[in-house]
């Protein structure tokens, strides 16, 4: 896993870059150097700390190492993995929860890692595409969408895979049918759901619902 | 997204303390899939979100014989598909929430935030309000890309469609809910609960700015018969065009009482009273059950682009009634 960014050090270089081309940039940034706010309690005194909306230490737990970043509590846990963590198997597109590339796992259930805030899900299991692998040996759903050619330009596969993977975790003898419907969260321009449903029969504990002899193009 | 402060109680009266007298100023989170939405069109922006996952209280399904079922407003649409009794007795809800096609949002998705879910319509999306006109004062909506709007409950200026899937079959299973504030604890049926905003500054439910659905009651099914149909224009995740939820039930062959509401038809989960109450005395077959159909949509005022959907709503009705009836999906 590549080592996340360190966002202070990030944010006080962005401070020297900015303040030399620039005066206004200074004052842009010393919002950026100010670091995180210390929790303070509701005016109302409800007794729940009330943190933000600057940036604040958020800890979360992915595919088992906890990372502790500085981020605003408007952070979604999708801009977290990529852009802090640089796990970007992840893919942001839709942005709205629509069309399932973004998809994780939180506590083993399946996500759109886009609508979700980071702040959120600290203290939970979030399990990203790039924990799925051992080594080099592929997780069997994503050695099943390479036997299956379960993807075309790959950008929804990331998300595909999760997903088959939460799908399969709870119905682990589906019907194609039951595939089709279970996989509803999730969106391919390229149309290569015949390859995925295939896939996922594959990974099925029985393999009984292959789709051979259906005729792929009419499945 | 604009930046907002974040807190996250445990109890209820800590999260009624942190919300404020207006919408600007606080926004309840659950699941956050419609919420996030909209805050990353600045179709909200509260100064602060309040964090209600972590209140147990409006956590979680429980059934009583005696009184019915209980569902907490945080509980997901998994819970509820999953859920026994509600497999058993309440097949219109299972259906209902089974048609929102994504394991992802049934998973985090919760019950609460079907019903408070904000409009679909493309141009509330877009920041034109439930109102939408341009410059010259023209409606947007009637002249426009209507296909998905309202062909009934659409009189008044808003035509967009209730977006809840769980709104129908609650309002035909008779269900009531609480709502909290720091007054205390009111309870009304969920019929009473939606409302058609008369301008802008309503909201399309009765909850205020300080208030959170904690809870839904449903009373104990008995003999009641129930169902949900929807007709969709694809397979994956995506609103239904029309749907219909019934409940009935039946003395010796005929109908005693009956309940008819359509979904994404009407600004609100649209009550067919006088279609069910037609519906009483009578058996249920083919006949009866397209008759129902038919009063169901009997006033509908389709707008330029979407007079097919009153064909929907319609089959959609008489399919529910069926299904209650002779089971099947």
């Amino acid at each position: 896993m590549p080592k996340p960014k360190e966002p202070e050090a990030k944010g006080a270089l962005e401070v020297s870059r900015r303040g030399f081309l620039s005066g206004a940039g200074a004052v842009i940034s010393s919002s950026l150097v100010a670091g995180t706010e210390a929790l303070r309690a509701a005016p109302e005194s409800s007794g729940t700390p009330v943190v933000g909306p600057g940036k604040v230490d958020i800890t979360l737990k992915v595919n088992g190492t906890e990372r502790t970043l500085a981020l605003e509590p408007r952070i979604t846990l999708l801009d977290a993995l990529r852009f802090q963590l640089e796990l970007t198997g992840a893919k942001k597109v839709c942005d709205r929860g629509t069309c399932g590339a973004c998809t994780v796992a939180i506590d083993g259930k399946p996500a759109y890692a886009c609508s979700v805030l980071a702040i959120q899900v600290q203290g939970k299991d979030i399990r990203t595409v790039e924990g799925l692998a051992q080594g080099d040996r592929l997780h069997p759903i994503q050695q099943a969408f390479v036997d299956n050619d379960a993807q075309q330009c790959g950008y929804c596969t990331p998300g595909f895979v999760m997903a088959c993977k939460a799908f399969l975790d709870k119905n682990p003898n589906p019907t194609l049918d039951q595939v089709r419907t279970g996989l509803g969260g999730n969106l391919c321009r390229c149309g290569t759901y015949v390859g995925v449903a295939q896939a996922v029969l594959q990974s099925s504990e029985s393999q009984t619902g292959s789709l051979v002899g259906e005729g792929r193009n009419h499945a | 997204m604009k930046a907002f402060e974040y807190a996250s109680p445990t109890t209820k009266e800590q999260a009624i303390r942190l919300l404020g007298a207006q919408w600007e100023e606080a926004e309840v989170l659950a699941g956050g899939t419609d919420l996030l939405s909209l805050m990353k069109t600045f179709g909200t922006t509260p100064k602060r979100v309040v964090d209600i996952q972590g209140i147990r209280e409006f956590q979680g399904i429980d059934y009583i014989s005696s009184s019915g079922l209980r569902l907490g407003a945080l509980a997901t649409l998994s819970e509820l598909i999953d859920h026994p009794v509600a497999q058993r007795d309440y097949p219109s809800l299972v259906q209902a929430a089974g048609g929102v096609r994504s394991q992802q949002i049934q998973s985090f998705g919760t019950i609460g935030g079907d019903l408070c879910q904000r409009p679909r319509c493309w141009y509330f999306r877009n920041g034109f309000g439930y109102f939408p006109k341009d410059a010259s004062g023209q409606d947007l909506v009637r002249q426009g890309e209507n296909q998905y709007h309202a062909i009934l409950g659409n009189s008044g200026e808003a035509a967009f469609v209730s977006a809840s899937s769980l709104g129908p079959p609650l309002i035909a299973l008779g269900a009531t809910l609480r709502i909290v504030s720091k007054d205390g604890s009111r309870e009304l049926p969920v019929a009473e609960f939606f409302r058609i905003p008369q301008q802008e500054s309503d909201r399309e439910t009765i909850l205020n700015s300080g208030e959170i659905l904690g809870e839904i009651h449903i009373p104990p099914a008995g003999q009641m018969l129930n169902a949900t149909y929807e007709v969709r224009e694809k397979e994956a995740l995506d609103w239904p065009l029309a749907t219909a939820s019934v409940a009935l039930k039946l003395s010796e062959g005929t109908v005693e009482q009956a309940r008819i509401v359509l979904g994404h038809v009407a600004p609100v989960p649209w009550n067919a009273v006088q279609a069910a109450k037609d519906l009483v005395g009578k058996s249920i077959d083919e006949g009866t059950a397209a008759e129902a159909g038919a009063a169901a949509v009997a006033g509908a005022t389709p707008l330029s682009r979407n007079g097919y959907k009153v064909q929907l709503a319609r089959v959609a009705v008489k399919r529910a009634i069926l299904n209650a009836v002779m089971g099947g999906a």
